[in-house]
């Protein structure tokens, strides 16, 4: 009796309006906090080192969608493995496609690697285009924007809040941008070795050069055979770094490097794929020392 | 293509200039000169050109797109096309397969022919209706010819409250495997308890209520009410709902990289003359009925652990208890003799499937019947009835398979199966899967 009651006092004691945010990925999970702050409770079905594209529709989310307020998905198909099964079970009319309470980040930005043809022999590709939007933090702002808006029209009481937040969070991050952008500077025009698709809006940013892909097409795992072809094809391209997430199987990279003397670096992809990307703020700073520092 | 034709401009204007009479070399060093500056200004000008390119791209532009993350904005509903193949090395002739000490199930419950054979095809189509409303059905084409609805039925979507209902033919809610499609099962086939209890699988023509409770732990609850009509069920041309089932389901997460579900379930059906062949004792064939209650119970529990880098593990099991009574009436074309019958039958399965590295998995799997002792009235002797003399099936499976992608599978899968009374069959299959068209999302 006393637990049950200890839990009853626990369960109204939580934020009482507080919306319910459920994010898809860790970064978006983020963003919704630097913007609202406490007035939102925001749950990541994914952590740091979990593979984005291989997520599965585990009971807890089903559980955590039904009491959403707002699901804030990448898009680009990036769920589309997991989510439509997530938000059918679910039971919550409010963020179902369409509804206000459904959110996409892939309609806020400009899409890269758009395919020209759509077939599967070409692996797995995506119609929308390359879904990993997070690894340009100019990305982030135009995301925030729409997000900061969402959340105001689904808390009209609170939209100063949101807005404010956003504001907060915009100067910060665009000062955090101009110092970011200066020290990555010498790396403008290097080539790299990237391991999966991962890397497009980062090097994009950067204005890197991707010589070459690790993966033979998107999503599926280099053979030997490959990576040994790879090594010489890359050889005139002088890459200067082979890229990969945190989450990624070491191996290839590690291997190519090895024949290569090319230097691996492991960029935490987002928040939580290491210990410095405590928070965005902290993604970038470790990406950016990550990819300056083998360089000098 | 816009550099190149500066190029061309500028080395026209060289040779141009190179054609003219040369007179001194102070003449050569300036058209030297003039070259160089115009090689110059054409680049600053490309340079500029290209800047303004680059900037014209990166200004954002707003894509607007259907919000749906499964790529089904257009009205066109979402095709998907499952193909299937086997070949099979089976020690027993499949025609005769039986699961001894059970009364058969009319599904198709034995491996598929030997050699060659083509497994079901299955077509599947779904889209949203409307606001409220999405739509999907799944039909099942077999190889020698016609179609089965294998699922088709429309479901809620905006009821709210974490409340859905589905009306239609679907997939009972009921224990874990049977939520999903055979294409989907981690082994060439069903576990022995889903083959001898359910006929494969369970689904009805019905309707089902389903509730997701407000909690961080996933607490689901679900009612379906149908017509009966396959096995363990008959078809009773009456009024109202001839089977019914309940189903709980509770799960959620243990760390970052495990989850697990555990459920209870019950299908509960009154069948009025539910016919099956035997043979008596003299060896003749007959044909028996039962008529009466069946109560099958399920217990189901699944943990799945992710290692990173693409290694998992999923440790899943069910088990089955059915209760039967009522009238069984023997040789209803002959003799038409009716008894007493009550029987209380279980089984179970336990599976694990590692994926020990990326594309590669490998599984075991342990089945186990109990038929238990039919207990009659006196009339009729247990003699009478030879397929149900007590027997306690059991099979062992290993399996591995690859993936070339998330869309095809091929699966190579041995057997040990002790289902029929005092006979081993050892079964060999190489099996490949693969889906083409709308990407389907997966249930847990
Ligand atoms: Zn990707």
């Amino acid at each position: 009796m006393r637990t049950l009651l200890f839990v009853l006092a626990a369960w109204f004691a939580l934020p009482a309006h507080a919306i319910q945010v459920f994010a898809t990925v860790p970064e978006w999970a983020a963003l919704a906090k630097e913007i609202g702050g406490d007035k939102v409770n925001v749950f990541a079905a994914t952590h740091g080192l979990q593979d984005p594209h291989h997520v599965e529709a585990r009971p807890s989310l089903i559980a955590r969608a039904r009491r959403a307020d707002l699901m804030i998905a990448t898009g680009a198909e990036l769920e589309v493995g997991w989510l439509p099964v997530v938000l059918r079970e679910s039971g919550n009319v409010r963020v179902q496609p369409g509804q206000p309470g459904y959110f996409e980040a892939a309609d806020h930005v400009r899409m890269l690697d758009v395919p020209a043809r759509l077939d599967r022999a070409d692996g797995d590709v995506h119609a929308a285009g390359n879904p990993h939007i997070q690894t340009d933090p100019r990305n982030i702002l135009a995301v925030g924007k729409a997000l900061s808006e969402s959340l105001a029209t689904i808390d009209a009481a609170n939209a100063a809040t949101y807005r404010a937040g956003f504001a907060a969070f915009a100067e910060k991050w665009r000062t955090a941008l101009a110092r970011w952008e200066k020290d990555a500077a010498p790396l403008k025009g290097q080539p790299v070795v990237v391991q999966h698709k991962s890397w497009t809006y980062l090097l994009d940013w950067l204005g890197m050069k991707e010589a070459a892909a690790l993966e033979p097409k998107p999503g599926v795992e280099p053979s030997a055979a490959h990576l040994a072809r790879l090594v010489e094809q890359t050889a005139a391209s002088r890459p200067k770094l082979v890229l990969r997430a945190a989450y990624n199987n070491p191996r290839p990279a590690e291997w190519y490097s090895a024949q290569t003397r090319v230097p691996v670096a492991v960029l935490p992809f987002t928040v939580g794929g290491n210990e410095a990307a405590k928070d965005l703020f902290g993604l970038f700073d470790d990406t950016v020392r990550r990819l300056v520092e083998p360089l000098r | 293509m816009q550099r190149n034709s500066l190029w061309v401009a500028s080395f026209s204007s060289l040779s141009l200039a190179l054609a003219a009479p040369l007179a001194q070399a102070d003449d050569l060093k300036a058209l030297r000169e003039e070259v160089a500056q115009l090689k110059k200004s054409y680049e600053e000008r490309i340079a500029a050109l290209e800047a303004r390119i680059a900037q014209a791209e990166s200004s954002p532009q707003k894509v607007s797109r259907g919000a749906t993350p499964s790529g089904e904005a257009t009205f066109n509903p979402a095709i998907s096309l499952v193909l299937a193949g086997t070949y099979t090395r089976l020690s027993q002739d499949p025609e005769a397969y039986a699961i001894d000490g059970f009364v058969p199930s009319g599904g198709e419950v034995g491996p598929p022919r030997r050699s060659f054979g083509l497994g079901e095809s299955e077509l599947g189509i779904a889209a949203n209706i409307d606001p409220t409303l999405r739509g999907q059905m799944t039909l099942a084409l077999a190889p020698e010819g016609g179609a089965d609805v294998e699922e088709a039925y429309i479901q809620t979507l905006a009821l709210g409250g974490g409340a859905t209902l589905k009306a239609g033919r679907f997939l009972s809610g009921i224990g874990y495997t049977n939520g999903q499609h055979a294409h989907a099962w981690d082994f060439a086939d069903a576990p022995l308890a889903y083959k001898a209890m359910l006929g494969g699988q369970w689904k009805n023509d019905g309707v089902q209520a389903k509730w997701i409770a407000p909690t961080d732990l996933l607490v689901e609850m679900g009612v379906e009410a149908g017509a009966g009509g396959a096995f363990p069920t008959t078809d009773r041309n009456k009024n109202g709902n001839t089977v019914g089932a309940l189903f709980a389901h509770v799960g959620g997460d243990a760390g970052d990289n495990a989850s697990w579900r555990a459920g209870l379930s019950v299908l509960g059906t009154s069948p009025r003359d539910r016919q099956y062949d035997d043979v008596d004792s003299l060896g003749n064939d007959v044909t028996n009925t039962f008529t009466g209650k069946s109560r099958t119970w399920i217990a189901d529990a699944v943990w799945k652990q992710d290692f990173g880098f693409d290694r998992k593990l999923i440790v899943q099991g069910e088990y089955f208890r059915r209760r039967e009574s009522g009238t069984l009436a023997f040789d209803v074309d002959g003799a038409n003799l009716a008894d007493g019958y009550r029987a209380a039958q279980s089984g179970y399965y336990v599976q694990t499937v590692y994926q020990f590295m990326p594309r590669w998995r490998a599984g075991y799997r342990y089945d186990r019947l109990d038929s238990g002792e039919v207990s009659l009235g006196g009339t009729l002797n247990a003699d009478d009835l030879p397929i149900l003399a007590a027997y306690k099936p059991k099979r062992n499976s290993l399996m591995v398979d690859w993936s070339s992608s998330e869309f095809a599978r091929l699966r190579l899968q041995f057997a040990r199966d002790e289902s029929r009374r005092d006979l081993i069959d050892r079964q060999l299959w190489l099996q490949y899967v693969v889906s083409l068209g709308a990407h389907g999302a997966h249930r847990y």
